[in-house]
């Protein structure tokens, strides 16, 4: 369909030299969309939309904050007492944080129960990963940022483990410090890179978007489209849906923002940063709290690799390991639904996660190690065994013939179909 | 796999028992009646000024409050001159002035609150090697917020005669190793409120907190109120956009 302004000569005039309303039309407004998405297809979205939150309030932040050790902290509390409405800005920022990665995580692990890394979108999964991992480092510069207790030793804590690489490990924790220790060299680079990363990320989301404008978003059936009649237009249908989505997830939000704000921080970087003060616990952000589990789970040396090494590998394995999903699993069925086995092992999976991270919040003594260590083992065991192993013992339930079959019955139907009012299936 | 079970059952019940484990190190404070909890809270402004009095009088002495204006206090109901005065009371290091040297002139509203020493060192030296922490942010640092501030205020106790104490330290059920280099800051009829209120150790520590809550967020009432106008702005918004994408869904099977 032809939007009216496209007559519009002026439209016309930029449109042949410049073709951002060609572009527009084709990629926001006919863009087919399948006519199936759940809500659970609303998080790709709201991550974008939260991610020019975060650039936004960002921006507004530097503006006021002062890089350096002796100032850093008390330019944040006079961005919270003095700025008018820094307090705002500074909590829709700290929350949308945790709130970005909430949303990403709900994403990532729809795209692990509907297969949607398999054949042909592995590359827009690789950029999904690309795009976590861009993220936590950001995150995790910016939560040094206000160089509280927990960012100082955070930071310390988080920087050494790179002092496990065999023989230039300490060579290269000295380069990431800019000193011999965590001081305003680094608490400088941090500010400049976290300033820098968004922009990366905004550039990778592009390439997502590009890559899942090829194919298609996936569906909750993980079958192809088969014809017109599987598809919709994504305005005003998909608009509509994700205002509607946007709007439940700031209520939310803003009840964090306004009754909570502190909610997912810790009391600890309240505190200014006293190198000659340890805190009792130190905890990074909840987001990573997994990840803190699985680096702490490896107690023990194997020949010549110590614990430290080991832990640190995993702890990125962890995450690597996401690059080859989609070539780890066999299967050639999308969705779980049609996947009796492999629906299980998903929420196994996704307990097994909360688990770690739970484990991650508390200190690593007694019983916790050892659970630690049995859902760091299933975590890797999942990818790496079960997932492989799955596409050769497990049978699939029948699929639809194609998307509108189960909503229109019969074979499909014919595309006229979608205009007339129907009993809803769901 | 019975192994693996047993695990699990461990640790489900160790969930069910951390509390009990961490009241064995330091007992949890009682949760407090706070005016300004809960989604329509507010600051009780006598309260704060008597917390203000008790701030001034006694904890002044050892804590600074370091990220607080004299200005500020026009928030807890001082007029401008009050504050004109209170600031007055204080000397403040200024300068250089023409010639070059450092003089003292009393405080101005503009001045943020003065510290009781000049640095760490100094603030160490006087409390027999302990840091009293400044106060700005206290109740947003502790585990446990405004109730931890009060419990400690109200927890001294004489030490239990199996716990051999270090030399200086007073015994605090709520403070974590209940050794507090601190000694008990408050007692009754300490300080002479003005409003008549009789001035027990809970009424103290009850006035203090809420003096200190108000110093550590003195955004609260503001953001409590946009809160709430945000969030029902936004609970409409979110309804009438389930309507229009039901209206706008409603031709099309899915």
């Amino acid at each position: 369909m032809t939007q009216p302004w496209m007559k519009n000569r002026l439209v016309q005039w930029v449109d042949y030299r410049l073709p951002m309303f060609s572009f527009m039309e084709k990629e926001l407004i006919d863009y087919p969309t399948p006519r199936n998405l759940s809500y659970w297809w609303n998080f790709g979205s709201l991550a974008g939309i939260v991610l020019v939150i975060m650039i936004v309030t960002g921006i507004v932040l530097a503006m006021h904050y002062t890089p350096h050790v002796d100032y850093a902290f008390d330019s944040v509390e006079r961005i919270m007492r003095d700025v008018n409405y820094g307090w705002l800005i500074r909590y829709i920022h700290t929350n949308g944080g945790s709130a970005f990665f909430i949303i990403v995580y709900i994403h990532i692990f729809r795209g692990l129960y509907y297969g949607s890394y398999k054949s042909p979108r592995e590359i827009l999964w690789i950029l999904g990963v690309i795009i976590l991992l861009c993220m936590m480092a950001t995150a995790f510069m910016g939560y040094v940022l206000p160089w509280g207790q927990m960012s100082f030793w955070g930071a310390t804590v988080i920087t050494n483990l790179f002092s496990a690489v065999p023989i230039v490990g300490d060579i290269i924790v000295t380069w990431l410090w800019g000193g011999f220790t965590v001081d305003n060299p680094t608490l400088n680079r941090f500010y400049s890179l976290h300033y820098l990363m968004p922009f990366v990320i905004v550039g990778v989301v592009a390439l997502h978007m590009i890559s899942l404008h090829q194919h298609g978003s996936n569906n909750p059936l993980g079958i192809d489209a088969k014809g017109p009649q599987d598809k919709i237009p994504f305005h005003p249908y998909y608009t509509v849906k994700d205002m509607f989505g946007l709007c439940a997830f700031l209520t939310i939000f803003a009840g964090f923002v306004f009754f909570a704000p502190n909610f997912f921080g810790e009391p600890e970087n309240y505190i200014p940063a006293d190198p000659l003060v340890t805190p009792p616990h130190i905890v990074p952000e909840w987001y990573f709290l997994p990840y803190y589990a699985i680096l702490r789970s490896i107690t023990f040396d194997i020949w010549f690799l110590s614990a430290k090494l080991i832990g640190v590998v995993l702890m990125f394995g962890s995450i690597l390991i996401l690059f080859l999903v989609p070539w780890l699993d066999r299967s050639p069925v999308r969705s779980a639904r049609y996947r009796p086995i492999y629906k299980q092992l998903f929420w196994v999976l996704v307990i097994d996660c909360l688990v770690l991270g739970w484990v991650g919040g508390n200190p690593p003594e007694g019983i916790f190690v050892v659970i630690g260590q049995i859902a760091t083992l299933y975590y890797f065991a999942h990818f790496l065994v079960l997932l492989p192993l799955l596409s050769f013992i497990e049978t699939p339930r029948p699929l639809p013939t194609s998307i509108a079959e189960p909503v229109l019955g019969g074979s499909g139907g014919p595309p006229a179909a979608a205009e007339q009012p129907m009993e809803k299936a769901q | 796999m019975r192994r693996t079970v047993g695990a699990l059952v461990a640790a489900f019940v160790l969930i069910g028992s951390s509390p009990a484990l961490a009241a064995g190190e330091a007992a949890v404070p009682p949760s407090m009646k706070w005016t300004f909890d809960g989604l329509f809270g507010s600051f009780d402004r006598a309260a704060l000024r008597r917390g203000f009095q008790v701030y001034t009088e006694v904890c002044s002495a050892c804590h600074s409050l370091r990220l607080v204006h004299y200005r500020n206090l026009t928030e807890i109901g001082f007029s401008e001159d009050q504050v004109k005065a209170i600031a007055a009371e204080v000397e403040v290091t200024d300068g250089p002035d023409a010639e070059g040297e450092m003089f003292d002139r009393p405080g101005l509203p503009s001045d943020r609150f003065v510290s009781p020493f000049p640095n760490d060192n100094a603030a160490r030296a006087a409390n027999n090697g302990a840091l009293p922490p400044d106060l700005s942010l206290v109740t947003k640092s502790r585990i446990g917020g405004p109730n931890y501030i009060h419990g400690l205020m109200v927890g001294y106790r004489d030490a239990p005669d199996d716990m051999e104490m270090s030399e200086g330290m007073e015994y605090n059920m709520y403070f974590p190793g209940h050794q507090i280099a601190m000694a008990a800051p408050l007692s009754d009829e300490l300080v002479e409120y003005t409003d008549g209120t009789e001035a027990t150790v809970p009424q103290m520590a009850k006035d203090v907190t809420n003096f200190l809550v108000w110093a550590a967020e003195p955004e609260l009432e503001e953001r409590k109120r946009m809160g709430v106008k945000v969030v029902l702005f936004l609970l409409l918004l979110t309804g009438m956009l389930f309507a229009v994408k039901r209206a706008v869904w409603s031709n099309v099977p899915h």
